[in-house]
This record gives C-alpha cells, sequence and structure tokens, in this order.
C-alpha cells in the first residue's frame, strides 16, 4: 500500500490508524460522546454496561464521554502548543542563522540558559506565579519548546545558508525574507515536519503530566493527565477507570511515533537518493 | 617498458553484475597476470569501480554478481563462501580508495592501522610486521620512514596519505592491488609524486594491479594494458601504447583526442577595461593573507584562467571581486567605475553585470525550485515586467541546447551535465559582462566537461561576454585563454598573454605546473622524474 507516494510500513499504518481514530474522537466529540462531559449520570464507580461502555467516573460522570472530550481538549492543546512552538522557534533559529554576529551569540546563550533549567520545574514556577488559565498553559509550554526547535532550526540554516544556491541569491541582491522563504524553508521543510510530530508527544506528555500534577488543564474540563489523577486512587479497588485514561495517552503516543519514523525513513531514503 | 610476465593470477570472464533490473557490467571478460597492471578506464557510471570491487567478491548494497566467473589462483571467487572471501580480501587481494583521508580512521596512528592486517592474518610478530612497514614507507618515499608512521592522519599531507594507504594494501604482500582513483583527490604536482611511487612499489614487489581512473593520461603512465568501458560494457582492450596510439572504436579516439586541441587567441580588444584589479588583499579574519597584492586587467572577451594548486587563493580571489569577502586593500574597478568592497553597496546593475558559475552544480542549484523558478528569477529580478520571462527561460534553454520541456522539471531530474547548463543559463539570465567560473568542469566527466568548454566559448563568441575561469587543469587553459594568471601561497607569481606566460622563460612555479600534467604518452612520467634527478 502507498501514501503519498511512498510505501506505507506496518508499524505506519498501524499509527496512522491509531492517530486518525484520536483526531476523529477530538473533533467529533460533542456529536459521538452519548452524554456530555460534565454531567453526573449515575452512581459513583458504577461499573460498564450497555449504557456506560467503560462505566462511570469518581463523580459519576460517563469515563467514554468523558475521554472522548479528553481527546479534544490534551490533542487539540498539544496541537496548539507545538504550532505555536514551531513559529517562534523557527523564526528566532533562522534569523540567528542568518544574521550572525551577535544576534546569534545573544538568541543561542538565552536559548542555552532555557535548557540549563529543568523544563517541568520551570513551567511549575511559571504556572504558580501567573495560574493556570489555558492562554497562559499554551504560551508558556509553547515558550518551553521553542528553545529546542530554535536548535534544530538554527542548525538546519546553518548549513543549507553555506550551500551555493543561497550564495546566488545573496550575489543576486535578494532580501531576506525571500531567502529565507524561497530558498532556506523549502529545504528544511523535511526535519522540521519529522520534528514537529515528535515535539507534539512531547508536548502531549508535558500536558498530561501536569494535569496530572493538577497544574494543567482544571476541572470540570476533561482531559486525559487530570482523568488519570482522578481515578488513581481506585487502582487499588480493581476499578479499570485510570487504565482508560493512561491507555489513551500511551497509545497515542505511539501512534504520533510511529507516523514520525516513517516520515524520517522518507527523508532519509530520499536523501540516500539524490546522493 | 619490457617486463616479463609471469602466469595469469586472476581470470576474470563473462562477468555480469546487476542491481534488480539494471545491468551495471554486462559480460567484460579479462586476464591478469603476474606483475601486470590493467588499467580500467571510462567515465561515471561506466562500471569501473563496481568491477574493481567485484575482484575481490564485493559488491555495494543492493548489487550482485550474477553471471560469469572470476578464477584467483586456481579458486572461482564466486563460489567461496564469505570467511573465504574475508580471508582474500585485504590480504590477497587489497583496495586504495580515491579518499584516503575517509578511509583512515583519525583515532589511530598510520602505523598500528597500516600494520592492522597482516598482523592479525599472517601471524607474524609485531615487530615484523612493524619492520616490513618502515621499509614500505621508505619505498614509497615518504619523508623520515622511521617515525613516520607514529603521526595521526591528519598530520600528513593528502598525498602522503594516500601513500600511506598504498603502504597499507601492500603490507600483507597481495598479489593483487586494487587501485580506485587513488590520484584523482591530489594536486597536479602531487599527483606526479605519488603516482611515480605507486609505480615503484608495484615494478619492485611484482604485484598485479588493476587501477581505476577516468583520467586516460594517468592511466598512460602505469598501465600495461588497457580496457575501456561505457555503460557497464567493454569499449575496447589491448595494450596501453596501442589504446593511445592507434585505437579502433570511435568513442576511445574521442576520449584520446580531447586533450589535443590547439591555442585559442583573441583579437586586441578596446582600451578601457572591463575589470580592472590593483593591489587587491584580503583575509580571513585578519589572520593571514589568503590574497596578497594581486592585480589583473580583463578585457571584454577576453578569457582569464587563475591556476595554482588548491589552496593558493583562486576562489578567494573570485569571492573577493564578487564582493563576498571584503577586500582590505586595492582597488577594483569594473567598467570604468570602481566597485566596493561589499556587496550590500553594491547598485542591483553592478551584481547583475558580474554572475558565478559553481564548481559542484548539485548545490549551486535549489533542490527545491523547477527550472524555470531557477532560470527565470534573475529574469524578473532584475528585468521585472518589461519582459515575458516564461519566453526568455524558453529562450535560454534551447541556448543551452536542453530540450523545453525541461521548464517544469528539478534540478534532480538531470544529469550531472545538464544541472551545469542549466547554472551557465541562470547565470545567461541576467546578461552579464562578466562571468565568473570557478572549477566547472572539474565535477564532470571528461568528456561532459568538454561540451560544456565549447559551450562557453560558443556563448562567448556569440555574446562577446569575458570569463574569469579558476581551475587547477593546466591542459583546459592552455585551450581555452588568452590570458592566465598563475597564483602560489595567495600571490600572483605570473600573469600576461597565456602565449607569453606558458613560453620560455618560465616562472619556475609555472614550470612545475606545467610539467606536472599528465600527457598522453606512455614514456612521460620516467622523463619527468628524470629532468627532475
Amino acid at each position: 500500500m502507498k501514501l503519498f507516494g511512498h510505501r506505507l510500513t506496518i508499524p505506519a499504518a498501524i499509527g496512522l490508524a491509531i492517530v486518525a481514530i484520536n483526531v476523529i474522537a477530538a473533533l467529533g466529540a460533542p456529536i459521538l460522546a452519548p452524554f456530555p462531559e460534565a454531567e453526573v449520570v449515575g452512581d459513583a464507580w458504577a461499573e460498564a454496561d450497555a449504557t456506560y461502555w467503560l462505566g462511570l467516573d469518581n463523580l459519576g460522570r460517563d469515563i467514554f464521554s468523558r475521554l472522548l472530550y479528553g481527546a479534544r481538549m490534551s490533542i487539540g492543546l498539544s496541537l496548539l502548543i507545538t504550532m505555536l512552538s514551531f513559529a517562534l522557534g523557527i523564526v528566532m533559529g533562522f534569523t540567528a542563522a542568518i544574521a550572525k554576529g551577535w544576534v546569534d551569540t545573544l538568541l543561542s546563550r538565552g536559548v542555552d540558559l532555557m535548557l540549563a533549567m529543568p523544563t517541568l520545574i520551570f513551567a511549575f514556577v511559571v504556572l504558580s506565579v501567573l495560574g493556570t488559565d489555558i492562554p497562559v498553559l499554551i504560551v508558556t509550554l509553547a515558550i518551553l519548546d521553542s528553545v529546542k526547535v530554535f536548535r534544530l532550526a538554527r542548525s538546519l540554516a546553518v548549513g543549507i545558508s553555506a550551500l551555493e544556491y543561497v550564495e546566488v541569491a545573496k550575489l543576486r541582491g535578494e532580501r531576506l525574507p525571500w531567502i529565507i522563504t524561497r530558498e532556506i524553508l523549502p529545504n528544511a521543510m523535511a526535519p522540521l515536519i519529522a520534528e514537529f510530530g515528535l515535539r507534539f508527544t512531547f508536548a502531549f506528555l508535558f500536558v498530561a503530566a501536569l494535569s496530572f500534577l493538577g497544574l494543567g488543564i482544571q476541572p470540570p474540563a476533561a482531559d486525559w493527565g487530570s482523568m488519570v489523577r482522578d481515578y488513581r486512587e481506585v487502582i487499588a479497588l480493581d476499578v479499570p477507570a485510570p487504565f482508560y485514561p493512561a491507555g489513551a495517552i500511551a497509545l497515542m503516543t505511539i501512534g504520533v511515533n510511529f507516523v514520525v519514523d516513517w516520515m524520517l525513513s522518507i527523508h532519509a531514503s530520499s536523501h540516500g537518493r539524490r546522493a | 617498458m619490457s617486463r616479463t610476465l609471469g602466469d595469469v593470477i586472476l581470470d576474470v570472464r563473462n562477468l555480469r553484475i546487476t542491481a534488480g533490473k539494471n545491468v551495471l557490467v554486462h559480460d567484460v571478460s579479462f586476464q591478469l597476470r603476474r606483475g601486470e597492471v590493467l588499467g580500467l578506464i571510462g567515465e561515471s557510471g561506466a562500471g569501473k569501480s563496481t568491477i574493481g570491487l567485484a575482484a575481490m567478491g564485493y559488491t555495494r548494497a543492493g548489487c550482485g554478481i550474477t553471471g560469469g566467473s572470476m578464477v584467483y589462483d586456481g579458486t572461482d571467487i564466486r563460489s567461496m563462501d564469505e570467511a573465504g572471501r574475508r580471508n582474500l580480501r585485504g590480504t590477497h587481494i587489497a583496495y586504495i580508495a580515491q579518499s584516503a583521508a575517509a578511509s583512515f580512521n583519525p583515532a589511530h596512528t598510520i602505523l598500528d592501522q597500516v600494520c592492522e592486517i597482516p598482523f592479525r592474518e599472517s601471524g607474524l610478530s609485531r615487530e615484523a610486521v612493524r619492520a616490513r612497514a618502515i621499509s614500505l614507507f621508505r619505498e614509497l618515499d615518504l619523508p623520515d620512514p622511521e617515525h613516520f608512521g607514529d603521526r595521526f592522519p591528519h598530520q600528513v599531507s593528502g598525498g602522503q596519505l594516500q601513500r600511506a594507504m598504498a603502504a597499507m594494501a601492500m603490507c600483507a604482500r597481495p598479489d593483487i592491488v586494487v587501485f580506485d582513483e587513488p590520484t584523482t583527490a591530489l594536486d597536479v604536482t602531487t599527483q606526479v609524486e605519488v603516482l611515480a611511487s605507486f609505480r615503484k612499489l608495484i615494478r619492485e614487489h611484482n604485484t598485479s594491479a588493476i587501477y581505476i581512473t577516468h583520467d586516460l593520461a594517468v592511466v598512460a603512465q602505469i598501465a600495461d594494458e588497457i580496457m575501456v568501458l561505457r555503460h557497464g560494457r567493454m569499449v575496447e582492450h589491448g595494450p596501453a601504447t596501442q589504446i593511445l596510439q592507434n585505437p579502433q572504436q570511435d568513442y576511445t579516439r574521442r576520449l584520446v583526442a580531447d586533450r589535443a586541441e590547439g591555442h585559442l587567441d583573441r583579437p586586441e580588444a578596446e582600451a578601457r577595461p572591463l575589470l580592472e584589479l590593483s593591489h587587491v588583499t584580503a583575509s580571513y579574519s585578519g589572520l593571514f593573507k589568503v590574497t596578497n597584492d594581486v592585480s589583473l586587467t580583463i578585457h571584454r572577451g577576453d578569457t582569464l584562467a587563475v591556476v595554482g594548486e588548491s589552496g593558493s587563493g583562486k576562489s578567494t580571489l573570485a569571492r573577493v571581486i564578487m564582493g563576498l569577502l571584503p577586500r582590505e586593500q586595492g582597488d577594483i574597478v569594473f567598467d570604468g567605475t570602481p566597485l566596493s568592497t561589499g556587496l550590500r553597496q553594491r547598485t542591483p546593475d553592478q551584481l547583475r553585470r558580474i554572475q558565478m558559475i559553481y564548481q559542484s552544480p548539485d548545490v549551486a542549484l535549489n533542490p527545491n525550485q523547477t527550472l524555470y523558478e531557477i532560470i527565470g528569477r534573475p529574469v524578473s529580478f532584475y528585468f521585472g515586467r518589461k519582459r515575458d520571462t516564461r519566453a526568455r527561460v524558453l529562450e535560454l534553454l534551447r541556448l543551452m541546447d536542453l530540450p523545453e520541456s525541461y521548464i517544469d522539471r528539478k534540478p534532480g531530474a538531470l544529469s550531472g551535465g545538464q544541472k551545469q547548463r542549466v547554472g551557465i543559463a541562470r547565470a545567461l539570465a541576467a546578461e552579464p559582462d562578466l562571468i565568473i567560473c570557478d572549477e566547472v568542469t572539474s565535477a564532470l566527466d571528461q568528456l561532459v566537461g568538454e561540451e560544456i568548454l565549447r559551450l562557453l566559448k560558443r556563448l562567448q563568441d556569440e555574446l562577446g561576454i569575458a570569463y574569469l575561469f579558476i581551475t587547477h587543469d593546466l591542459g583546459t587553459v592552455k585551450r581555452i585563454a588568452n590570458k592566465v594568471a598563475v597564483m602560489l601561497k595567495g600571490q600572483m607569481v605570473a600573469g600576461g598573454e597565456t602565449r607569453v606566460v606558458f613560453a620560455p622563460p618560465l616562472h619556475p612555479y609555472t614550470d612545475l605546473l606545467l610539467s606536472s600534467v599528465p600527457e598522453m604518452r606512455a614514456d612521460w612520467l620516467d622523463e619527468v622524474l628524470l629532468r627532475g634527478k
């Protein structure tokens, strides 16, 4: 089987299926979910049956419905964070690579400083001070993630801008925006897209971890990390509830990783052919 | 070079190598006798290296030997198991690669690497192997043979490392050595020394060799027999002297003839020079001067060749003229107006009138753009809406002898020679007065390079463009340039009309460069060595 002209491997097919199911769940949550996300519909920890497919949770809300709404929140949030971090990281990285000199030094050392601090602790401090509104969460995590994108974007741009076709553009008298958007960016796309997938899974896990620790998504909104936190105590009572959101997190991470691996292998082989 | 040759040591019959459905080598047969040197010659993709590796029972990933036999000393290499072949390689048949720098491990000393295989395979003591390696260093004329091996690969020059690699190959006393383009990456002056060392070594040890190269003049110095290959097929096979003096096949005749063109003279040019450099000096971050006090003039229709070994500052000079590297002293005057030192202070019109063509078309063309974008951008950038860009691009493609249908292709779908034509078309699209050509043919095969040179010459006749031609190939210079500047360590040691510079009395360095260009005669190397003494 082929997709976009490339042979689809079995892990890639599995990964794409997982991602597709999760995206459908996230987009269609209000239609697909049998119950609203925060409505109490029965007794706490009611067992699974034909109406409540995965049973009810600590407050008597439908776990299956919350899982679907949780997908919406977890995936949507991670996607926003990743997109923002890429926009920031690519602009800063390309600027540093092309401007060189003190601009590069300033940005690179600033990034080193950020990387020297443990991300989770840093996020802790910022979120405790500024509060845990969703916009604050998105911007904080995006800035934290953008330093890693910065390093990739900068090294890609340094490599590409040393190539002769970029020199030709400079000799022609082209301006910086043209050089960045027409000469450098198209040739940096493949590794950046692969990195996007990877960074998305990290953002996703990070949001889940923050929510689990109580600093991420706040109740009553559902998200997988806070669901694990809410349900964690009943694991000793043989209630399977915590495994559903935890499994969803694991599955989504593995699925995205399979897809990223596949994209990286396409990138590597197309480079091999060119050499 | 009459030497007694021994019995047949390697007998290759109807060798056929395939990669999937593609046949890389079709039914190639040859015999190699003890002490004999067989030269394999052809353009890239001719299957030379594939045959050389196959002689060791090895193929690259994805390829396979699918027909024929290779009998080494009574045994067919194809019928050996992997352990047998491993024993064969290195000890009985050794390999010398094009890039010695990539073949040595930078973390170990040269001696350790030279001794590794013989020590492991021959059962000799470490001391005995070391003594053997040191005597090889001496035979290869390496400096201070006793201690040469204690150095690390980065501490010796490229030519020395290439000879150390020969020592590594010879240390196990193999019967056959496969040389895969061993001098291609070296400067002409170094190439002579290395070639002489190789030949001496092979003769003294009576070793058989397969010598792979694309340069007929190089193989003429060392080979007893020459086999010409093209597209994986044998074109011609015979004694070296016969191939060189009396080639039977049309393709071989073209290979031999391409070196033998006459001088080129240009009519006397107008008074005002197009480009004039006076006492130009530049350096990288002020550390050491890479271009020191260079003065030269180019008139319309001139071809000025800048020659010298690698590291002599040729390419730096081009960067200074283009404004990529700001000069520290001196003046550059272009068509009557002084050019500012840096790129940014120059007007678009000044930028337009000097264009550049690069050595490697692979990195000079953006792989993500179509030919329309690549060639059309200078048209729309400099001439704006006044011109029909697409019509102009099609016109340029026709001028380059490229099919018009290529306009929407990307560079990846083109051959090396075609890509270089696109690079020329892009330069011409700006309608320049001067084109700087930086080693434009050295990444191309001999015949493809010749076509590019002919194309440049035709364009000059039609459009009156001046060329500044940076090259290390003096054969090219003699044919295409009416002026020449010889660079040595950043300084211009000789310059002026080609006829004058290349005629006696010669500057000693010009003499060295000229005498280092291999000529298509079997006794050329002997003459050079004799003169050296």
